[in-house]
């Protein structure tokens, strides 16, 4: 027996489990480099986006193979790790590996100014929680799954409280984690019922169960909770908007990016492959709770104040849309519609990559704001365009794709939605019919809402005047930085471009779980995006961008050829009035003053509001969510009171104890004799 | 695709050119013959945009170079967007590259720019006119995207070009679910074209302008092709609602004859349509800007009625 | 040809839930009163159309009833009665038109699913518009909850009183004459009834809002 790996003959799964471990590697190389910045982050993160390159390219090639498995003598006894790496989890791990190599290009740059935490640690646990996430996609037992699960929550509560020493981050921290272990609970619960009782945790047997429509439905709503307290649907999703701004910015950007995705990676494990039937109302019920999500998480971002913060409200409205789509999924399976459950997956699985891209892309954007500014307030931004041009453009893509406007990503995905419930009547349930009108238009509401915080987003921090003086002296992106931001901004622009190239990877993933695929409808149509016939819908974005150019270059030329080009700079006009400050422009709280007013019932809103008289007037105004008001603080509060009442167990001297454990032994004893 | 589709669709784009202003115009024309005044010529837009050409462009000192690229860019949105409606035929080349949907995210697209350049500068009323018309934008297309699949419902199709084929060449029947998009797009279009009730084209009063108030700072021929691409929309939405409500008399493919024959029938619907407008415009008064989301959810609740009565009707 | 006829009368049907939409969403007394004639209107014009189709002429004299009481005689009375309570420009304040209309919307959902079953049972030309129907006695009684103003309570009752002739039309081609000429009655003598109730709050309220009622329960 050979100590040399047989390369010649190595599988995608053996590739990705050497990604896998030469992730792990190189965080515990950081370890022993623990405070060198130069070679953690200009060598070791480096490396690690490589690497991330590598996992994208055999999972594109994974994505077309059979499933292939495999079992590592690790762990327990008698609990060997069961891996697979089917159409699914090579997608996943396609999202994975494109959206790490961007954002470890760009911590390479970011980390090298330091956090809180030394860099040879934060290196291990951004590479154990790349590593780790990748494995939960791959797990083909419940033990490796809940091992990885874990490792990620982890790792990543390690990321997000990088900088400890400020209270904030360390609450947020805290919130996280228990939230994550909440949910987890819920996973474990879920997996328990769906090995109905073989005490075999390998996926493989879970499948093989024929559970009753109750123990089905039961793991269905454990798994929607448990992996929804991860994603962040309504209504657990007040980690998310408190996270992802303590975290460093490349940390945020792969939670937002990545993790979040893992979650739906987990819900489409569960609910298409682990049970082989769907009922309706499961559709439903994901419908309903992620158009909630969506409409709640837009409305929100479109108040916020704070860059990050209106970003984490952003990633709740796209996870609410996936769900949404899932979920139209879900319905369309369970009446055996399968053309029609591909068009709502493959338009799920599309935002899902494009989401990882240009969410990605967003957080390390304001990564970039904050180091050049050191603001993270929108009221103190403003005119960076100016003084920081590169972080500006590349900005401006991300955020016309996360706006889904055409022809960048964002855009595909929901055109896509839009076509899965236009085809929609003809559904033996009239009710359901019914629905479907109501929920395209809330669909179409949560887009537009989007392109309004997206303008409100681009527009205070790059556009308009300075609010501060400092922001003069703003320095623009490194190298480094650039790079990683600039692999994104190219995924946002090819997913955009390409939808019809892209549907072709996903189109395995949708034969896996609905047994029907966009593929052979897609392809033979040149540039066109075809999901049904050309008579029925078709989307060109390359034709529609060309179109736009030309234009945009005819009109430049003639005007040019006919009259001329000439410039003169002035002082701005503004109606005449000379007396301009920064001051007078839109703040962030006057761009979502008509969301505010609009949709008041959505927020706990407290006001303060100056006196006719008052000398120096002062507005202000803080917006809360309900559910923490009415759903969270009341469960504290109860768990609070449980605690006290268990505390008084507590009496501080050692005879008692003792006397408590020999109760506990009698007791035993008693119990073992019966 | 052949050479008569590319000849189509080549004249359809220049129809649109000259049509958009004239049609504003034209509008301008009846609006000052309902209120006594005296009317100003039909090619005064003509005019205003020669005028605007000739002038020299001047440009606040710190402007990016988003504020002078994106007159260019709304304009040539607007340009795509009036070759992929079928006015005068259904046979065009550029119209599977854009659906229903894509068509309202053309409009979005155009209304992201220039509200992105009226933020440019960073003067209030800038911030002010965008905001507000990212109010306005964030109801009306929604509304206008129900509106559309309404009509996709009854032809089964997102595809500009099917929907009025089997519009405008069934046998003659009543869909009542049409008459309820067309309340909403009404609403709509007036709502994205700065019409009265809820923006007013013509005034300059600060306080309550949405679309003037973005362009302030524009001058020359950035201005010129604002206002261009400002009549090509009206155009453009006069021309959806024209194919969706009244679709007979476009030509369809392989009919030279016909699309010599449709031009007219266009030219005499946009002419109605017009004295519409100016007639509308004329009798109601503009609404507070907070009235306006209001008008709007009603337009968007009217169309999403109309989908459910298709579907109660349908079955 | 009678396809066309019946999707006439479902343009009519949709005429009138667009109307009602209308209702709800007005603040204006005046034009309420003004939209309140034109439901009158077509629904006459719906009953002749139906009567036409299926060759009922009973239906003609109802019509003829509708337009004399609906189009002409009520809407005169409730003129009178505004110029008289000098509430003509009254402009109802409390109520948010999004939030209505919302509900509303889950009201139509609600009486087309309702309605489906039974339509299916039916044979009438104008099967498809029960839901309708149902779904604007139910949006005018919403009308009626939320207004706080005697008037446009009346007209929310009336309009009830509408979709439910417009029910029986849809539904089974009408009511018997004599049904109908009772019900007719019965409007009329309500309508007066309602009058006089308005003229007496306005004497002891010096308001007509409704709300102050509210004081006559036992303390």
């Amino acid at each position: 027996m050979s100590l040399l790996p047989d390369f010649a003959h190595w599988q995608q799964l053996d590739g990705v489990l050497a990604v896998v471990t030469a992730w792990l590697a190189l965080g515990a190389t950081g370890v022993f480099a623990l405070r060198r910045f130069g070679f953690v982050t200009k060598v070791l993160f480096p490396l690690g986006g490589l690497l991330g390159l590598l996992l994208s390219g055999i999972a594109l090639t994974a994505v077309f193979q059979e499933p292939a498995t495999a079992v590592l003598p690790l762990g327990l006894p008698g609990l060997p790790f069961h891996l697979r790496l089917d159409g699914l989890s090579s997608f996943f791990l396609l999202v994975i590996g494109a959206t790490g190599a961007g954002v470890s290009v760009y911590a390479a740059g970011y980390f090298g100014r330091g956090e809180g935490t030394p860099p040879g640690l934060i290196c291990l646990e951004y590479h154990a929680f790349l590593a780790t996430m990748a494995l939960v996609v791959l797990a083909d037992d419940a033990y490796v799954f809940m091992v990885a699960w874990e490792t990620m929550a982890l790792s990543s509560f390690f990321l997000v409280t990088a900088n400890h020493r400020i209270p904030e981050i360390r609450e947020a921290g805290y919130l996280y984690l228990l939230v994550a272990h909440i949910g987890a609970i819920a996973i474990l619960l879920c997996f328990g019922v769906l090995q109905a009782n073989t005490g075999d945790y390998t996926f493989a047997n879970m499948r093989a169960q024929h559970l009753t429509s109750f123990w089905s439905s039961a793991a269905f709503l454990l798994a929607l909770f448990g992996f929804g307290a991860k994603a962040g649907l309504l209504p657990l999703h007040v980690w998310l908007p408190e996270a992802h701004p303590a975290a460093p910015s490349p940390v945020s950007a792969l939670m937002s990016g990545v993790m979040l995705k893992t979650a739906i990676y987990g819900i489409l494990r569960v609910s298409f492959d682990l049970l082989q039937t769907q009922r309706w109302w499961w559709g439903v019920l994901m419908l309903a709770l992620g158009l909630a999500s969506a409409l709640f998480g837009v409305v929100f971002a479109a108040a916020q104040v704070d860059m990050k913060r209106l970003l984490a409200y952003s990633s709740i409205e796209n996870i609410g849309l996936l769900c949404a789509g899932i979920g139209l999924a879900v319905v369309f399976s369970s009446y055996g519609m399968k053309p029609l459950a591909a068009l709502a997956l493959t338009a799920s699985l599309y935002h899902v990559a494009s989401h990882a891209f240009f969410k990605s892309l967003l957080f390390l954007s304001t990564g970039s704001v904050l180091h050049a500014t050191g603001e993270r307030n929108l009221g103190r931004l403003g005119g960076l365009i100016r003084f920081t041009p590169w972080i500006a453009w590349v900005t401006l893509i991300g955020v016309l794709a996360s706006a889904g406007l055409p022809p960048f990503s964002g855009f595909v995905s929901e055109w896509l939605l839009l076509q899965s419930f236009l085809f929609t009547p003809g559904l033996p349930d009239s009710f359901l019919n019914m629905l479907i009108p109501v929920v395209a238009a809330l669909i179409a509401l949560v887009a537009a809402l989007a392109g309004y915080t997206m303008v409100k987003f681009f527009g205070i921090i790059f556009l308009g005047q300075p609010r501060e003086e400092k922001l003069q002296r703003a320095r623009d992106a490194g190298p480094w930085e650039r790079g990683g931001m600039a692999w994104l901004v190219m995924g946002c622009i090819a997913l955009g471009l390409q939808p019809e190239q892209f549907i072709q990877i996903i189109d395995p993933v949708t034969r896996l779980l609905v047994h029907a695929g966009l593929g052979d409808n897609v392809a033979g149509h040149g540039w066109l995006l075809v999901p049904v016939a050309v008579d029925r819908a078709s989307y060109g974005p390359i034709i529609f961008l060309l179109g736009v150019a030309a234009c945009f270059l005819l009109a430049f030329l003639v005007v040019r050829l006919l009259y001329h080009g000439r410039v003169r700079r002035a002082a701005p006009w503004d109606c005449g009035y000379p007396w301009q400050t920064a001051r007078m422009q839109d703040t962030a709280e006057g761009f979502g003053q008509p969301i505010r007013q609009i949709f008041e019932p959505f927020f706990r809103m407290t006001r303060e509001l100056p006196d006719p008289g008052d000398e120096a007037p002062r507005y202000h105004v803080t917006i809360a969510d309900h559910f923490w008001h009415w759903l969270y603080l009341p469960i504290a509060a109860v768990v609070e009171r449980a605690a006290r009442l268990i505390g008084t167990l507590q009496q501080g001297r050692i005879a008692v104890y003792l006397l408590y454990s020999f109760i506990t032994l009698l007791a035993m004893l008693v119990l073992v004799r019966s | 695709m052949n050479a008569l589709a590319f000849a189509s669709q080549a004249l359809e784009i220049l129809v649109a050119l000259l049509l958009g202003p004239l049609l504003t115009g034209w509008v301008n024309q009846w609006r000052a013959r309902l209120q006594n005044r005296t009317a100003p010529s039909l090619f005064l837009p003509f005019r205003t945009l020669h005028k605007l050409f000739i002038k020299e462009a001047v440009v606040a000192e710190h402007a990016s170079p988003l504020f002078r690229a994106a007159p260019y860019i709304v304009f040539g949105c607007m340009v795509l967007a009036c070759g992929i409606v079928p006015t005068l035929s259904t046979d065009l080349p550029l119209a599977p590259a854009a659906d229903a949907i894509a068509l309202v995210g053309l409009f979005a697209l155009a209304r992201v720019f220039i509200s992105l350049a009226a933020m440019d500068i960073g003067t209030s009323f800038g911030t002010l006119g965008a905001r507000r018309e990212m109010l306005i934008g964030f109801l009306a297309e929604p509304a206008l995207l129900m509106v559309l699949f309404s009509a996709s419902l009854i032809s089964k199709s997102t595809s500009l070009t099917t929907i009025v084929e089997t519009l405008a060449h069934r046998e003659l029947a009543i869909y009542p679910s049409l008459a309820f998009a067309s309340v909403a797009f009404t609403m709509v279009s007036l709502a994205e074209n700065a019409r009265v009730p809820v923006d007013n084209p013509t005034t300059h009063l600060e306080l309550t302008m949405i679309h003037e108030a973005m362009i302030l700072e524009y001058s020359g021929r950035h201005l010129a092709l604002i206002e261009w691409a400002a009549s090509l929309k009206l155009f453009a939405y006069s021309c959806i609602g024209l194919a969706l409500f009244f679709p007979w008399g476009v030509a369809e493919a392989q009919a030279p004859l016909a699309l010599i024959l449709a031009l007219p029938v266009l030219v005499l619907k946009l002419a109605i349509g017009g004295i519409a407008l100016a007639v509308f415009e004329t009798v109601s008064a503009k609404m507070r800007i907070f009235r306006v989301p209001e008008f709007l959810a009603a337009a968007f609740l009217l169309a999403v009625i109309g989908m459910l009565v298709h579907i109660l009707l349908g079955t | 040809m009678n396809a066309l006829l019946s999707q006439f009368v479902n343009l009519l049907a949709s005429a009138l839930l667009m109307l009602s939409f209308a209702m709800i969403s007005q603040r204006r007394i005046l034009s309420l009163i003004h939209l309140f004639t034109l439901q009158g209107a077509t629904l006459v014009a719906a009953t002749i159309l139906v009567g036409y189709a299926t060759n009922q002429p009973h239906l003609y004299f109802s019509a003829g009833l509708t337009f004399l009481l609906k189009v002409v005689a009520i809407p005169l009375l409730l003129h009178r009665a505004i110029d008289r309570l000098n509430v003509r420009w009254d402009i109802e304040t409390l109520i948010n038109i999004p939030t209505m209309m919302i509900v509303g919307i889950g009201l139509v959902i609600f009486a087309f699913n309702l309605a489906l079953p039974i339509a299916k049972l039916s044979a009438t030309v104008a099967r498809g518009t029960l839901g309708i129907a149902l779904a604007c006695v139910l949006l005018s009684f919403m009308m009626m909850i939320t207004r706080a103003k005697a008037i446009p309570q009346v007209i929310g009752f009336l309009s009830m009183e509408n979709a439910l002739f417009f029910a029986a039309t849809a539904a089974t081609y009408g009511m018997p004459m004599v049904v109908e000429l009772g019900i007719a009655l019965d409007v009329l003598v309500g309508i007066l009834i309602l009058g006089v109730f308005m003229f007496q709050i306005r004497e002891q309220f010096d308001s007509l809002d409704i709300r102050h009622l509210e004081r006559l329960k036992e303390e």
